[in-house]
């Protein structure tokens, strides 16, 4: 910095000629200064672009074609959805297959259905809407008239209504074939899993190396070579963690990570490729943050207490657990809030460890195979099909109020504590 | 002072110096505590963990790459020189995937570079403390979205919009370009934040003195403040190019399938990561050689993002100014 200063304040420049150019100068201050403010402009700019795009995308005009007209559909002038549910059955068993029938009524007889989900089932069975054409919010909303007249010339007999693709029946329904009828319950299941055994062992593992490095290491070599090991590890892509799953946890351990070491093993997977390898493998991903966060939440307790805890005659551990923990403890949850939801939105690791492409069925435990939601919007993102977009950016927004409420956690956890203290 | 301060303790001292005399009680006598050692193995082997992952990365990446290597159908030299990756037909040269992460990564440099600093030098230097209140929230937001959410952004409106610029013929569908602006947009809270860190920590008395000597508030943030906080924020673009390098989802949506040598930024062409995660998420049989090779490309990957974090780490600890 003291170049920079001789140069702008050179005493020969200052001698030999004196311009009065203090004008231009402020004039230059000024200049760059908006710049400097268009710039910071320009990040915010980015930010409601990027959920301006998610919203508009996420609700929206759509065309529809029933194959079947629900209008021949009504029974002796009552129409199709003010049929009672005999009828509907009735309905129904007249216009599907023998073999589907059985299925349904082995899925959930009948007689437990209730009226809507029979009227539901005939929708998507006999009536078959198919989406013919979709577009986003903005042109909905600005474009209706010459929507109406695009559906009126090319899909004749289509009928445009407004269509909101984040619903309860999209966070309800399993993955489908078409995107009317997907839903994110599989992938939500699948995240929720998989963070909670991530959780489970990333959270000890990660506060305990936090307390053995402020607490015991004494600075010899092997505990240099662990504190720049970590610091080396929080940059590392992602990528390679997932190939690190994948030889280790996916292939060199199937037999614990499919389960068939207790016998346990989905019987459709005979690999490694479940929630527990992916859960294993955001475990080492996340463990750095965590012991970097923990480790500030440690060194920032006042030696006071620990000295206090010490002079009553307490042993290290007993003063670890009992004194240095719970004054830690929120700046330690606050930081692994954090790193939690980096794993949650996680999804190149996951890509590699070999989350299941299509998947309709709900995990049912560590040994499932699995998808999680990032997983689900990058396979629904990468289809041609527009529909699909649109379940992408729904499915962008269940992620998004996920992280969001898990945020909000940390700042109130984070705001308690400094009252408190 | 401290004499007669202590004195009205010593005659309660007394009767206690009596009982000194005495054998200590065996249940005040120091005991063997085996657990506290347990616990301290056990906290160690927490933080051998870490350890290991390197270990298990190193041992890995190694393993394949040198089953990969030891493949007839593949040499190193072919392997570090080669212009065409077609594993169909036996062809592997990286460099049409390290063009294109190269590629990728300049562009979102050029974005995340120049914008980064400014918004560092506004929020450090020009914005009130309100301001920087109400901005660095948000971009930290900007920071927590998933890379998967950038991945979309980046497909359904940095190419239509870049689409509609530059005319459907010049940029495909799958392009370069569009995932470099949108990283540049990922980095760039990464940029901001670790930039604003080092000049924020300059001292006051730095810039007092350049006002004193007749400065204007951009002399002084450009001339005085930046020179002395460059070490901090040539470690932020080093550890951003790193980032960038090794961003998996956003190229993996938006740059394109299939490696292509093209130095067109608007063509598709694929990454390395982007590589690595379309082969991996295929039906992957163990011990083929397209398994063998993404764990080669993970190699190179590794090296490179772990060189520039040393890099990085080396330029902060050798022209960091440490001010008193």
């Amino acid at each position: 910095m003291n170049v920079g200063s001789a140069r702008l304040f050179a005493p020969a420049e200052a001698t030999t000629t004196y311009r009065p150019n203090l004008e231009g100068r402020h004039r230059r201050g000024h200049l760059w200064r908006v710049i400097f403010q268009v710039s910071t402009l320009v990040g915010i700019v980015a930010l409601a672009a990027l959920l301006y795009t998610v919203l508009d995308d996420s609700f929206g005009l759509v065309a529809v074609r029933n194959q079947v007209d629900p209008a021949t559909l009504a029974i002796a002038g009552t129409p199709l959805d003010e049929l009672p549910k005999e009828q509907l059955v009735e309905l129904l068993g007249e216009n599907v297959s023998a073999g589907l029938m059985r299925r349904l009524e082995s899925d959930r007889p009948f007689a437990q259905r209730s009226r809507q989900d029979v009227y539901e089932l005939v929708v998507e069975r006999v009536v078959k809407p198919e989406i013919v054409a979709t577009w986003s919010l903005s042109d909905s909303l600005l474009a209706r008239g010459a929507i109406a007249e695009t559906v009126a010339e090319k899909h004749p007999g289509a009928q445009l209504q407004f269509r909101s693709w984040l619903s309860p029946d999209f966070l309800t329904s399993p993955q489908a074939s078409t995107a009317a009828f997907a839903g994110v319950r599989t992938a939500v299941l699948g995240s929720l899993w998989t963070i909670a055994l991530t959780i489970l062992v990333a959270f000890p593992l990660g506060v305990g190396a936090a307390i053995y490095l402020e607490e015991y290491a004494a600075d010899n070599f092997v505990n240099r070579v662990i504190r720049t090991n970590i610091a080396n590890l929080a940059g590392v892509p992602s990528i390679i963690y997932g190939m690190l799953g994948l030889a280790i946890f996916v292939r060199g351990l199937s037999g614990l990570t499919s389960g068939a070491f207790a016998g346990l093993a989905d019987p459709t997977t005979a690999n490694g490729r479940t929630i527990l390898s992916a859960a294993l493998t955001l475990v080492l991903l996340i463990l750095p943050l965590i012991i970097i966060n923990a480790q500030e939440a440690i060194r920032a307790v006042p030696s006071s207490l620990r000295l206090a805890s010490y002079g009553l005659g307490a042993t290290k551990w007993q003063t670890i657990r009992h004194h240095l923990l719970p004054s830690a403890l929120p700046g330690i949850l606050t930081g692994s809030i954090l790193a939690i939801s980096r794993a949650i939105g996680e999804t190149a690791p996951l890509v590699v460890v070999g989350a299941s492409t299509f998947i309709a069925v709900d995990p049912t435990g560590p040994f499932s195979k699995f998808t999680t939601l990032p997983i689900q919007i990058y396979q629904w993102t990468s289809r041609p099909q527009p529909e699909f977009r649109h379940i992408a950016a729904a499915a962008i927004l269940v992620l998004l109020a996920m992280l969001l409420s898990l945020n909000a956690g940390a700042i109130a956890l984070r705001n308690r504590y400094t009252v408190r203290s | 002072m401290h004499r007669i301060a202590t004195l009205p303790a010593s005659p309660a001292a007394t009767p206690d110096q009596a009982q000194v005399a005495q054998p200590i009680p065996a249940s005040l006598r120091r005991r063997r505590r085996p657990m506290e050692g347990a616990i301290e193995a056990l906290l160690f082997l927490c933080g051998a963990v870490t350890v290991l992952t390197t270990i298990g990365i190193v041992y890995v990446l190694g393993k394949e790459s040198l089953l990969f290597f030891g493949s007839p159908a593949v040499s190193i030299a072919e392997f570090l020189t080669g212009t065409t990756w077609q594993p169909a037909i036996g062809q592997f040269g990286i460099w049409p995937l390290v063009n294109a992460t190269l590629m990728t990564s300049t562009i979102a440099m050029l974005v995340a570079l120049p914008l980064g600093l400014a918004v560092a030098l506004y929020l450090s230097e020009y914005a009130t403390p309100r301001a920087r209140g109400t901005l660095k929230p948000i971009l930290e937001v900007l920071a927590g979205v998933p890379t998967v959410v950038y991945g979309y952004f980046a497909l359904t409106a940095m190419t239509p919009l870049l689409r509609s610029l530059l005319g459907r013929d010049v940029v495909s569908i799958y392009n370069t370009a569009s995932a470099g602006l949108v990283m540049g947009i990922l980095i760039l809270p990464l940029v901001t934040s670790m930039s604003e860190d080092a000049l924020s920590s300059v001292p006051r008395s730095l810039r007092e003195a350049a006002y004193g000597l007749g400065a204007t508030k951009l002399e002084t943030s450009l001339k005085v403040v930046l020179p002395a906080a460059l070490s901090g924020i040539a470690a932020a673009v080093v550890v951003a190019i790193s980032r960038a390098i090794g961003e998996t989802m956003i190229v993996a949506i938006a740059a394109g399938a299939g490696p292509a040598l093209t130095f067109n930024p608007f063509q598709p062409a694929e990454t390395m990561t982007g590589h690595i995660a379309r082969i991996s998420g295929g039906d992957l049989s163990y011990d083929s050689i397209d398994y063998n090779s993404i764990f080669a490309i993970g190699l190179v990957l590794f090296v490179i993002t772990l060189t520039l974090n040393l890099v990085s780490r080396w330029v902060v600890n050798r022209f960091r100014e440490v001010y008193e």
